[in-house]
């Protein structure tokens, strides 16, 4: 089926899944790329969850578990050694 | 036990690449800028948080001194949000680096005396000998003097250091020994996690303070030389 909207364009959510191979490597990878993309995703979570009228402690609460994690993540080699078993 | 109690405090990599830049980076996030008249929630109480904590701060300076407003604002945010941050989980808290800290003191304290010495020669020189001293102790008290300004940025950053090290440490062994006393006698495993909700309370107050004090002294530092 032909495309009405060339296929560089386009958003992630409208490529089709056949044409998602030759999608990804049209996309921007440069460092300016790369940049762009941070700060499209940081717009979107900050305009999503705190830049609202009523924001609540949601917006900034996710933003702290994410950072937890991603601090666990990079301790865990450390932390296997910590659990609870038998044998370490 | 021995060789995990410090890890936390060593410089973090992540797959062998170093990212503590990311990580002094990660606070500014969390003060989104205000680009209009009301702004959300966020960034309105933070608004006022500021504007509370700049005018209590810089109400004793003469206009000289109150030019230091921002950099004595940004320097209260980044110390406190740092230490705030490092109470979560496994976080690293780069305050506790002596390294920083002596490279937040040394150029802010240095900054003071330069002004001081620059513009106001005899006033600051004059400070090394407070009024009314005897004539025979003048040699001694002047070292005496010139020794305490030249420990002041010494102090600024261990205090720091030394004050967030040893909160930090302080909650990894009393919460080891509440896990290690779960088996043994419950009961006091309970007294043992009261005391660690204490302690962390209190470090809650200590991240706090010890960024208020810190950019305290320097505005003292700065009031004694503008």
């Amino acid at each position: 089926m032909a495309s009405v909207v060339p296929l560089k364009e386009k958003k992630l959510m409208d490529v089709k899944l056949g044409e998602l191979l030759s999608w990804i490597p049209m996309r921007d990878f440069t460092p300016k790329g790369i940049a762009g993309a941070f700060q499209r995703g940081y717009y979107r979570y900050y305009n999503k969850y705190v830049n609202v009228k009523k924001g609540g402690v949601a917006g900034i609460s996710m933003v702290l578990a994410a950072y937890v994690l991603f601090n666990y993540c990079r301790c865990y080699k450390e932390l296997k050694h910590e659990r609870l078993c038998k044998y370490h | 036990m021995n060789e995990n109690l410090f890890t936390s405090f060593t410089s973090p990599t992540m797959m062998g690449l170093p990212i503590v830049t990311l990580i002094i980076l990660f606070p500014s996030m969390l003060f989104p800028s205000p680009g209009r008249l009301i702004n959300n929630r966020l960034t309105s109480i933070q608004q006022w948080l500021i504007q509370l904590t700049s005018k209590q701060m810089m109400l004793i300076h003469n206009h000289k001194g109150q030019t230091w407003t921002l950099m004595l604002m940004s320097l209260i945010m980044f110390i406190g949000s740092t230490n705030l941050l490092g109470l979560l989980p496994h976080s690293f808290t780069p305050t506790t680096q002596l390294s920083m800290n002596l490279g937040m003191a040394i150029p802010l304290w240095a900054g003071t005396v330069a002004m001081g010495l620059r513009t106001k020669t005899k006033a600051s020189l004059a400070h090394f000998l407070p009024q009314g001293t005897p004539f025979p102790l003048i040699p001694m008290l002047v070292i005496i003097e010139s020794i305490s300004l030249l420990i002041q940025p010494m102090a600024l950053a261990v205090r720091l250091t030394a004050n967030i090290t040893a909160g930090h440490l302080l909650i990894h062994l009393i919460g080891g020994a509440t896990l290690a006393l779960i088996n043994i006698s419950a009961i006091t495993a309970l007294i043992t996690f009261i005391i660690l909700t204490l302690l962390t309370v209190l470090e809650f107050a200590v991240a706090l303070i010890q960024a208020y004090v810190f950019t305290l002294l320097v505005s003292l530092y700065l009031h004694d030389n503008t």
